[in-house]
């Protein structure tokens, strides 16, 4: 039929094309667009089953023997209660020792995936990632305050984690309200950003000179981004903040498409570029504050996720956002289990392990890429 | 005469040293409008103003008597669309969704089926649907021209405003680019604002010229009253022949004029 079609209309394919149209056919490029969105939505579903599939798996990883299906039970016989039969010691060490560790893990990873995801759209960097305003520098400054001067706005057991949190999220609306005032272009934010986060370093690093042994162990225990702090109740505390950001989020999803075409455009199109940056950045910025104040710097998942499912995807915020978030849940949580298992007793930080296992993985990902751009 | 859109006294700039001074104008409905004007005349600086882009210092937009001036971003984009000169695209977009960008003054949360085939309608009205699934940065200059067109059509904004859309275009590809602007205006009956560089394209397509120097208007109207050899002379300091052809003035810019040592 196709061939009849090129042979009779030769030199004429609009007349197949239009004819095409009206027996309620698509065309070529529809037919090709229509396979992308297919791929685009299985890609996204896709991650999230290997995403489950490997919790399973990373939770039977450890000196107790527990298999995959007894680790499946152990966590859904908390939410059906009685349907499942599970070994009460199994069920005690995957729901209060391996799980919440995993589930700090996806947290953060995806936390610092949307993040890195929309940072770059609004800042129109590729070289963006969540620490690009100031984040660690901030963070490292609280926890030199807290650990030098003995100084922190929260007491017991945050400790540090409260100075952490505070300074992180000051220093990035500092930098967020010095470049809104010159005009919040993206250029704006990221010179502020470099800038004050040379400021914060070099605080940090005068206080580190000035310290004793025991407070510098204090401060360099800080910042290897180890997922050991999170327990149960750290990982509500997050949660929380997760319900309130990543809606507020993804209900810019069109804007952060528009926003990656330049201000100028955004703004005949109907979108406040300036306003819109800004609301971006300070809701990532208290989301990346809580992750980092309680498992320091893992620049490189933040970084880099985004720019692998765009690889895949494209460039929709839509599907962008969530696959950003779940692909760096898995790259976190895979290094975590690398980490915690290969010289097992000895646990290597998260933050490391992320990198070794991370950067190799992308390296071969930006070989492998067809285009000519160099994130692919 | 029916007025679509009306501009008055647009101010942008310092006092010292006006980019647009007092600037008014009226445009009728579906026709076809070039403003041109010698480097620094203000003439992009104009269509800026006028879609907000950069906000004017004073003055007001009219479309159908409506002021457009005080409105939300996302109404007046329902009036005004706007085509850059160009756009540089920092991560890889496809020219489907592109083009789909532009309907987002309409827009749900999730977009749909309708937005969609409004975006295959208008790459079949441009003839570039085989680009769709094609990254926008892969295309020629033309193509890529086209495409920001696209955009500012599926926009449904009764006027559309031009930032120099050939600038960067060999002739084949502003011939191209201009026949496009002129069907659409004909067939979507909607207005369409340009800056232009290039006079004998503004004579040989326009309905209007409006013709600037240093942020005024100093000429307007039909392309015989405004692309005359007095008016070249005084705007551009250029000494040139115009010359009727196929019913439009073309000019041939034949010297500089030097001023004359006070």
């Amino acid at each position: 039929m196709t061939s009849f079609r090129t042979l009779f209309f030769q030199g004429k394919p609009d007349a197949g094309l239009s004819r095409a149209r009206r027996a309620g056919k698509k065309s070529n490029p529809e037919m090709a667009h229509e396979r992308f969105k297919f791929i685009r939505i299985f890609f996204v579903l896709g991650i999230v089953g290997l995403l489950v599939l490997l919790t399973g798996i990373i939770i039977t990883l450890g000196p107790l023997n527990i298999s995959v299906i007894d680790s499946y039970s152990a966590l859904l016989a908390r939410f059906w209660p009685g349907h499942f039969s599970v070994d009460a010691l199994i069920s005690r060490v995957v729901w209060n020792i391996r799980f919440p560790r995993i589930l700090g893990g996806i947290m953060a990873g995806f936390g610092l995936g949307i993040c890195g995801c929309v940072m770059q759209a609004v800042l129109k960097n590729p070289l963006a990632s969540p620490f690009t305003l100031g984040i660690t520098a901030g963070a490292q400054f609280g926890i030199s305050v807290a650990a030098v001067i003995g100084f922190s706005i929260l007491g017991g057991p945050y400790f540090i984690i409260g100075n952490a949190f505070a300074c992180a999220l000051l220093c990035s609306l500092f930098i967020i309200g010095l470049a809104a005032i010159k005009g919040a272009s993206s250029e704006n934010l990221v010179l502020a950003g470099i800038a004050v986060n040379y400021f914060f370093t070099a605080m940090s690093q005068l206080l580190k000179y000035f310290a004793s042994d025991e407070q510098l162990r204090l401060m360099t225990n800080w910042g290897m981004g180890d997922l050991a702090a999170f327990s149960w109740t750290n990982s509500q505390l997050l949660l929380v903040i997760f319900i309130i950001c990543i809606p507020l989020l993804m209900t810019k999803c069109w804007d952060l498409n528009i926003m990656t075409a330049g201000d100028e455009t955004a703004k005949s199109i109907g979108v406040n570029a300036e306003r819109t940056r800004i609301f971006i950045m300070v809701v990532s910025s208290l989301l990346v504050a809580t992750i980092v104040c309680f498992m320091g710097t893992i620049a490189f998942v933040g970084l880099v996720a985004p720019h692998m499912a765009r690889m895949v995807i494209g460039g929709d915020h839509r599907f962008l956002i969530p696959a950003s978030g779940v692909l760096g849940a898995l790259v976190l949580m895979s290094a975590d289990a690398v980490g915690m298992n290969l010289i097992a007793p000895t646990i290597i930080p998260t933050g490391i392990m992320t990198s070794i296992v991370g950067v190799p993985f992308f390296m071969y990902l930006m070989m492998k890429g067809k285009r000519k751009e160099f994130w692919t | 005469m029916m007025i679509k859109l009306q501009a008055k006294k647009i101010i942008f700039g310092y006092t010292s040293h006006p980019i647009l001074d007092n600037v008014d104008f009226e445009i009728a409905p579906s026709k076809l409008v070039t403003i041109v004007g010698p480097n620094g005349s203000g003439k992009s600086t104009l269509i800026k103003c006028m879609d907000r882009i950069v906000s004017p210092q004073g003055g007001s937009i009219l479309i159908d008597r409506k002021d457009v001036t005080n409105m939300g971003r996302m109404d007046m984009a329902r009036y005004l669309s706007y085509v850059p000169q160009s756009s540089v695209r920092i991560f890889p977009t496809n020219v489907f969704d592109t083009i789909l960008m532009g309907r987002r003054p309409h827009i749900g949360w999730l977009g749909s089926d309708k937005d969609e085939k409004k975006v295959w309608d208008v790459l079949r009205l441009l003839d570039i649907e085989s680009l769709a699934m094609r990254n926008f940065s892969e295309l020629s200059g033309g193509q890529q021209q086209k495409v920001l067109i696209a955009r500012a059509l599926v926009q449904e904004a009764e006027v559309m405003l031009l930032d120099e859309p050939t600038s960067n275009l060999d002739i084949w590809h502003q011939l191209d680019v201009m026949n496009i602007i002129r069907d659409v205006v004909k067939k979507k009956e909607i207005t369409a604002i340009m800056a232009l560089h290039d006079l004998n394209l503004a004579s040989y397509y326009s309905d209007r010229i409006i013709m600037m120097k240093k942020g005024k208007i100093v000429a307007a109207g039909d392309p015989h009253s405004v692309i005359t050899e007095e008016n070249i002379a005084s705007v551009y300091r250029v000494e040139a022949a115009v010359r009727s052809l196929s019913d439009r003035p073309m000019i041939m810019p034949l010297r500089q004029i030097r001023e004359a040592k006070a």
